[in-house]
């Protein structure tokens, strides 16, 4: 069967911001959806509200929507554009989610749009846990028992069924979370306790746990002819009940015997067939009993999946790119295998190496976190190694990582410690099981308190033991192919990294680069998809061309996501543009840029020095880039610079200049700009006295940190004491570094490309939230909203100014600060921005592209960018956080960044993409009924307007007794609420009864008391899904976008209309 | 356990490639074929088919699971040497009862481990099927690459009077873990073992077969003495045309019972009805290999295990013979059938083991072929 004829159009939904659980992952499928259904002539209508993905750039879709995922926007689009099928599998849980919605409420039959990939009965067959039960049941096949549990009495019930340790799960929680496990009957009371009250519908699902087991996944295609597939098995080193998404593992399967590897493989294809997907993947889980090799299946996903992106990335089997084809009708045996070009897709992929992914965590974000690891997923990105040995592929994997450690570094921890901390599973558990063995234990304890396949713990005893005879006796050849990189050998010999590398060299010692080809060189391979090891055949086979080397951006953490993906893709395409080849190198198996298909060339190597090196050696590439890749490219850039690599574009010097705080403020003073008073201390006295001068408050930045806290506002003497006395380690060594902190201040980011001699504003990004609240996690405007002219007038001055001076060549951001008529300079990065997808979709223009162009040679005016350009619409930033996922902590604001994915609301006047971007960031914005105010005494002049907007629009005010007097005195009918700690009916209870529809609140930043007392007003507001916002600045914006939004309901714009308007009024101007 | 102990693999192009030994430390010799299945060392290594030849696995951690009783194809090893990228004695598995070097060591076959596995595929791939040598310590490497051109070539070499029973048993196990009930009644078949794998006689029985194995070599009014509903042709070692003996056999048993065969056998059953067989540039060694099934245009994905294959000049001539299966990497002939006779078989191998199952169904259509032969020969 091949392509059917009937599909002319196809709407592709995407997964929305970067949450815990669905990142970049699906960016990657969904672009690679577009481009396959694209190449076949059918027209690609796309809906997805995040604009760091590649996805939504205009190229990638006739049509292109960055709208909010709501049922109600994607019945505009749908009546708008009518598309003949709707593809919902390449967009993960939110996809899925969006297609059920739009099938029950029958909009889908309405409008005669058919499900293509996965149907309906399919989806909820895979979906709903007891329909899931039963079909498992019916091709005999275990899923773990349970019970359902209503009421605090049939918890009894339950645990007399299920037993303990037992898994608890809260029914329709948001974002499925609050899983956890129980292993005493107390815990248990407890936890199901608090699941109920979690849970909507006050149902708790109790599951038979079977942790300890072994977690496998397999991922599986199937086409229309029902050929089915197994592309992939993926073996979980941390067993059962620890989320496969923050496991570490590998792939392929490593513990499995022939026999029982296909008991899995028959029961894969068995569940595919029975659940009915039948064009396209899945990923289904499976535990296995170590002890007698019993099976349970976990769950399937009826869809492309994280895991199917590592599976993507581990083969070279382009997963979702086949799924999009087999749903437009192709079969199997019809599509070509890229790599080899002469053999069918219609196989299984062989590996001749080991692939070891680990995830990567943000706890330093998040102290009050819960750290242990359970079977709710807690990281927020992931590395992937490639080795010919499992022992090279972890050591690659754990320095790809970027945590600051190269290899399996000792830890303090011994005996009772020890067992805690492998008992527990914290993200560091991987080097407390290489301690325990390094102190002796048996293969066998280590296994009984961690559970951890007694292969994968010979392996580790297999490295530690190679660290016993490296400090003894060095053999680097034996050394490196065990993949110990040059700077753990130098902590182990106790000599430096250069040295391991010189004497490395000398001995002839370097690494050789091996194809990934699906097939384990039976047949030959096209792609150059290349990973390092120390053998004896180089594949690489450079060529003669110009070419230039991209460094991405590794593992997506916060602070460092997407936005730098995007960028790098983008330097991919500016470069073709000029006819350069490209050269892409990262290790983050989620991303575009490490699709075989983005850059000519891709080395999924760890972004270190020493393997960074080794690939341009073998390259000799003209320049290498590492402006877009964010910190991590950067921080290499000196040392490259110094090893005589050419670094392209602004130059390291000028990089340090920006960076070195010293050189920054002369830089300042020279151009005669402005920045916060600082200061810095070498000791709590110091920081006193400079503190004193600078004037409270004062914003910390200590260089070495303890606890995690990294930036904290201090308001008073005793604060700024205690805090450095218990948060951070300061010394000659370690200076702190003090800001006066600019109060109510308005923060302003923006983004310019410069060559040297021209620069050229991308755009002027007004914040929503004041300065002190980090600037990835406050909203944005584009163009500013508030500013009078003049003022942006001299921020684009002083930011030109800036970009000339530094001789940027490339792309600079800088953050301002404006207070009244005062213009202050925050930070200047030059380099790719966060913001570089944001304001590229916004103005039309792609920033990153145009940056590229610049570094290798080209003119900003040989590329015809000659002005700024002024947006004939407005566009809203909104930041998505992960609070939902992290129990108990506050979801409050302030200098540090928590965000991990970002929306985009794009309309006609601010206040309308204001609210656009709220509903796409899940606030969606009341029209009517009851806001909580709850405000901090210097907020409360500012939040008068809001209460009264909101008021005039219908709605009741509830205050708390501060805030309610301010109100009254000011003539606003206020009822009063008593705070949660008072007593009596409290803000708690109302919210707790659902009888509030938005929070407006604010809380003095630093002042850890009275955040302590207000927290539960934010997390309750969380939990039950009422939008919330905790600033003034926030509160009043919302009052005038629920304003707007009872004038008439928003509709969704095509990207496409908006950059041809856009096009027409710049032009229009320009002649004028 | 041991010091390692240098070994080098020498090919008969002068190409040799390092490691150290682990197993036996006796020379191995043979045709070097590289088998690019993930699971299932210990049945590779078990199954007769690969006499004579030297196998290095593509994958490159061999060993992790230790070895069992269960999982051997057959009493012993027949294979000349092992080469792997690493491997490693402390294996995981409740299943497990020994390890990997072990194994090797009790059956003399030696291994080679910390090969750059990939280099020798590339090379194999580039010159096509060549012999080669596994050498201990301080080896003339000059001298060895003489020696390992004067190696014989496999083709028409008899391996199966090597590997075949001396005489003949009746098996009776079935899987540990059968996909279905076994059905009854029970046939009775004979299976003409050239090597045969004893996952294909646990198919057969859970297939519903009451099953006596015979030496390769045994006439067919014997077989036929014994009664059978149904003869089946085993996998085995060498080139099909080595063992004429066999051809004959099958000649006369074709004309009067229904034949399945698999591999080696697959080849002999071509040969007797009037194809031909021809070489392989370098085989088919893998469980991941896309067959076509021509009846129904749907993909197996197959163990496959072959350096011969039936000839498709040889079949044109032959409009009673039917292709039933083609491999979709190199249109390779996977599969035949008899347009008029209970005769069919296949090159690939249905009971994997290791492999995927995709195409277990085959046992049954056996079965089901003897009932309508034993109906129409028997009515009522
Ligand atoms: N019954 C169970 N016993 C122990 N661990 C479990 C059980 N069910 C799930 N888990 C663990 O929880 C993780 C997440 O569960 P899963 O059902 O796959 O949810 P998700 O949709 O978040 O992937 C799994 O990867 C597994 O490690
Ligand atoms: N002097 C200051 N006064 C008020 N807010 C500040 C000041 N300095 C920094 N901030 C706030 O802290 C945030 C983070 O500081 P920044 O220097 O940009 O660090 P980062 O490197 O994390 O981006 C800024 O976005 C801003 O909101
Ligand atoms: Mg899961
Ligand atoms: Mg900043």
């Amino acid at each position: 069967m091949p392509k059917r004829n009937d599909l002319k159009k196809v709407l592709i939904i995407g997964s929305g911001p970067i949450v815990i659980g669905q990142a970049c992952e699906f960016d990657y499928s969904g672009t690679q959806a577009c481009k396959a259904i694209r190449e076949e002539g059918i027209e690609v209508v796309l809906v997805n509200s995040n604009p760091a993905t590649i996805m939504t750039d205009p190229e990638f879709a006739s049509r292109t929507y960055i709208e909010p995922l709501t049922i109600g926007t994607f019945e505009r689009i749908l009546e708008r554009e009518r598309p003949d099928a709707v593809l919902p599998t390449v967009g993960g849980q939110t996809a899925l989610n969006l297609a059920i919605a739009a099938s029950n409420s029958g909009l889908l039959s309405r409008l005669g749009v058919e499900l293509i990939g996965a149907k309906l009965d399919a989806i909820l067959m895979a979906e709903d846990r007891s329909l899931f039960r039963e079909a498992m049941a019916e091709i005999g096949l275990r899923v773990p028992r349970s019970h359902l549990v209503r009421d605090s009495t049939s918890r009894r019930d339950a645990l007399a069924e299920i037993g303990l340790p037992a898994i608890i799960r809260p029914s329709f929680t948001l974002g499925g979370s609050g899983g956890s496990i129980a292993t005493t009957e107390e815990e248990y009371l407890e936890k199901v306790d608090w699941g109920l009250q979690q849970s909507p519908t006050t149902e708790v699902l109790v599951e038979e746990s079977v942790i300890g087991w072994k977690e496998f996944e397999l991922e599986v295609l199937r086409d229309s002819a029902d050929n089915v597939v197994i592309v992939c098995s993926i073996e979980n080193l941390d067993p059962m009940g620890i989320h496969t998404g923050d496991s570490i593992t590998v792939a392929p399967a490593q513990t499995l015997t022939d026999k029982e590897y296909q008991r899995l493989r028959d029961a894969s294809l068995k569940i595919i067939r029975k659940i009915g997907v039948d064009t396209g993947g899945s990923n289904i889980q499976f535990a296995i009993n170590p002890r007698n090799g019993d099976i349970v299946v976990i769950e399937m996903n009826p869809r492309v999946s994280r895991s199917s992106a590592l599976a993507s990335k581990a083969t070279g089997f382009p997963i979702a790119k086949i799924a999009a084809k087999l749903a437009l009708g192709y079969r199997l045996d019809e599509i070509p295998n890229d790599i080899t070009k002469k053999t069918p897709a219609c196989f299984e992929p062989t590996l001749d190496y080991v692939v070891t992914k680990i995830p990567r965590f943000a706890f330093e974000k998040f102290p009050a976190a819960d750290s242990r690891l359970g079977v709710q997923m807690k990281s927020v990105g992931e590395v992937m190694a490639i080795g010919r040995t499992f022992c090279e592929s972890l050591q690659k994997a754990i320095r790809s990582l970027e945590i600051d450690l190269c290899g399996l570094e000792e830890s303090d921890l011994r005996g009772k410690d020890l067992e805690l901390e492998i008992r527990e599973c914290r993200p560091t558990r991987l080097w407390a099981v290489a301690q325990a063995l390094r102190c002796g234990w048996s293969l066998e304890r280590v296994f009984q308190a961690s559970a951890i396949d007694p292969w994968f713990l010979g392996q580790l005893k297999r490295l530690i033991d190679a660290e016993s005879t490296i400090t003894q006796k060095l053999d680097l050849h034996r050394a490196k192919r065990l993949g110990f990189s040059d700077r753990r050998i130098g902590q182990l010999t106790g000599t430096t990294e250069a040295s391991v590398r010189r004497q490395r060299i000398q001995a002839g010692i370097v690494p050789v680069f091996r194809r990934i080809d699906t097939c384990a060189a039976e047949f030959e391979a096209d792609t150059p998809y290349l990973y390092s090891t120390y053998e004896e055949e180089c594949e690489a086979r450079p060529t003669e061309a110009r070419k230039v080397m991209i460094l991405g951006g590794g593992p997506n953490r916060i602070g460092q996501g997407i936005e730098f993906d995007y960028c790098c893709v983008h330097g991919v395409a500016g470069l073709r543009l000029d006819g350069f080849e490209t050269i892409m190198v990262n290790c983050n198996p989620e991303t575009v840029s490490t699709d075989y298909d983005t850059a000519d060339r891709l080395y999924f190597e760890p972004l270190t020095l020493e393997d960074v090196l080794a690939i341009v050696d073998r390259e000799r590439p003209e320049g290498v880039i590492v402006q877009f890749g964010g910190q991590t490219p950067l921080r290499l850039a000196v040392a490259l610079e110094e090893a005589g690599v050419n670094i392209l574009g602004t130059s390291p010097d000028a990089i340090d200049r920006a960076e070195d705080r010293e050189r920054f403020s002369l830089l300042l003073e020279k151009l005669h700009l402005n920045q916060p008073d600082n200061a810095v201390a070498r000791s709590v006295e110091e920081a006193r006295r400079q503190a004193d001068a600078l004037g409270y408050p004062v914003l910390l930045r200590p260089s070495y940190v303890l606890g995690g806290r990294a930036m904290q506002i201090v308001h008073e003497p005793q604060q700024l004491e205690a805090y450095i006395r218990e948060a951070v380690q300061v010394g000659d060594a370690h200076p702190v570094l003090i800001d006066r902190f600019l109060a109510e201040a308005i923060e302003v980011d923006v983004d310019a490309i410069c060559d040297g001699r021209t620069a050229i504003i991308g755009g002027v990004m007004e914040h929503i939230e004041e300065a002190g609240i980090h600037s990835g996690d406050s909203a944005c405007s584009l163009p500013a909203y508030s500013l009078p002219q003049h003022v942006i007038e001299e921020i684009k001055r002083a930011t030109r100014r800036l970009a000339l001076e530094l001789g940027v060549r490339g792309l600079m951001n800088v953050q301002f600060a404006v207070t009244g008529e005062k213009i202050y300079v925050l930070e200047v990065n030059p380099r790719a921005s966060r913001t570089v997808p944001f304001v590229s979709k916004a103005v039309g223009r792609p920033l990153a592209q145009i940056a590229a162009r610049v570094m290798a040679g080209k003119s900003l005016s040989e590329i015809g960018v000659t002005t700024d350009l002024e947006p004939s619409h407005v566009s809203v930033k909104e930041a998505v956080f992960p609070f939902v996922k992290f129990p108990g902590v506050d979801t409050l604001l302030g200098p540090e960044m928590k965000s991990t994915g970002e929306v985009m609301g794009i309309d006609s006047g601010f206040p309308r993409a204001y609210a656009k971007a709220q509903r796409a960031a899940g606030m969606d914005l009341p029209l009517s009924g009851d806001v909580l105010m709850s405000f901090r005494d210097a907020d409360k002049p500012a939040i008068l307007e809001s209460a009264r907007l909101l008021t005039k629009a219908g709605f009741s005010v509830v205050a708390t007794r501060g805030t309610a007097a301010f109100l009254t005195e000011n003539g606003i009918a206020v009822k009063v609420v008593n705070k949660h700690f008072e007593g009596g009916s409290s803000t708690l209870d109302l919210l707790r009864a659902g009888a509030v529809d938005l929070v407006l609140t604010s809380t003095k930043i630093g002042d850890a008391r009275a955040v302590r007392d207000s927290a539960h007003m934010r997390r309750a507001a969380l939990e039950m899904g009422i939008p919330y916002y905790t600033t003034a600045a926030a509160a009043r914006v919302c009052a005038r976008a629920i304003q707007s939004l009872q004038e008439k309901p928003l509709e969704p714009v095509a990207l496409q209309d908006v950059h041809r308007r856009q096009l027409a009024s710049n032009t229009a101007s320009l002649e004028v | 356990m041991h010091k390692p102990f240098r070994a080098c693999l020498v090919l008969a192009d002068g190409s040799t490639f390092q490691g150290e030994a682990f197993g036996a430390t006796t020379t191995g010799a043979g045709e070097v074929v590289f088998h690019t299945g993930m699971t299932g060392y210990q049945e590779i290594l078990s199954d007769p088919s690969y006499a004579g030849q030297v196998v290095c696995m593509t994958c490159p951690e061999i060993g992790n699971v230790g070895v069992n009783k269960e999982d051997a194809e057959s009493k012993g090893l027949f294979l000349r040497g092992l080469v792997v990228r690493d491997h490693t004695d402390a294996p995981s598995s409740w299943r497990s009862q020994g390890t990997l070097s072990e194994y090797l060591y009790r059956h003399g076959v030696p291994g080679i481990s910390g090969v750059d596995t990939r280099r020798l595929v590339r090379r194999i791939r580039t010159i096509g099927a060549t012999n080669g040598l596994i050498l201990h310590g301080d080896v003339d490497l000059d001298a060895a690459g003489e020696e390992a051109r004067m190696l014989p070539h496999l083709v028409g070499q008899n391996l199966v009077d090597a590997v075949t029973c001396t005489t003949p048993y009746a098996w009776h196990q079935g899987s540990t873990w059968p996909a279905v009930a076994r059905p009854k009644p029970m046939y009775r078949v004979v299976a003409y073992d050239f090597g045969i794998k004893h996952s294909i006689l646990r198919m057969l029985v859970d297939a519903g077969f009451e099953v006596v194995v015979v030496p390769a070599a045994t006439p067919a009014a014997e077989a036929l003495a014994l009664d059978p509903h149904g003869i089946f042709l085993s996998n085995g070692p060498g080139d099909p045309a080595a063992i004429p003996y066999v051809q004959a056999i099958v000649g006369e048993l074709a004309e009067r019972k229904p034949i399945f065969g698999i591999c080696l056998g697959h080849q002999i059953l071509g040969l007797a009805l009037g194809a031909r067989v021809k070489k392989l540039r370098f085989g088919h060694h893998g469980a991941n290999h896309p067959a076509r099934e021509a009846e129904t245009g749907r993909i197996l994905i197959t163990s496959e295990n072959h350096g011969f294959a039936l000839d498709e000049e040889s079949l044109r001539s032959l409009p009673e013979l039917e292709v039933t299966h083609v491999n979709l990497n190199d249109n390779c002939i996977e599969g035949i059938r008899h347009r008029s006779r209970p005769l069919f078989s296949v090159q690939f191998h249905p009971e994997a083991s290791p492999g995927p199952h995709d195409a277990s169904n085959l046992f049954a259509r056996f079965r089901a072929m003897i009932k309508t032969d034993a109906s129409a020969a028997t009515p009522g």
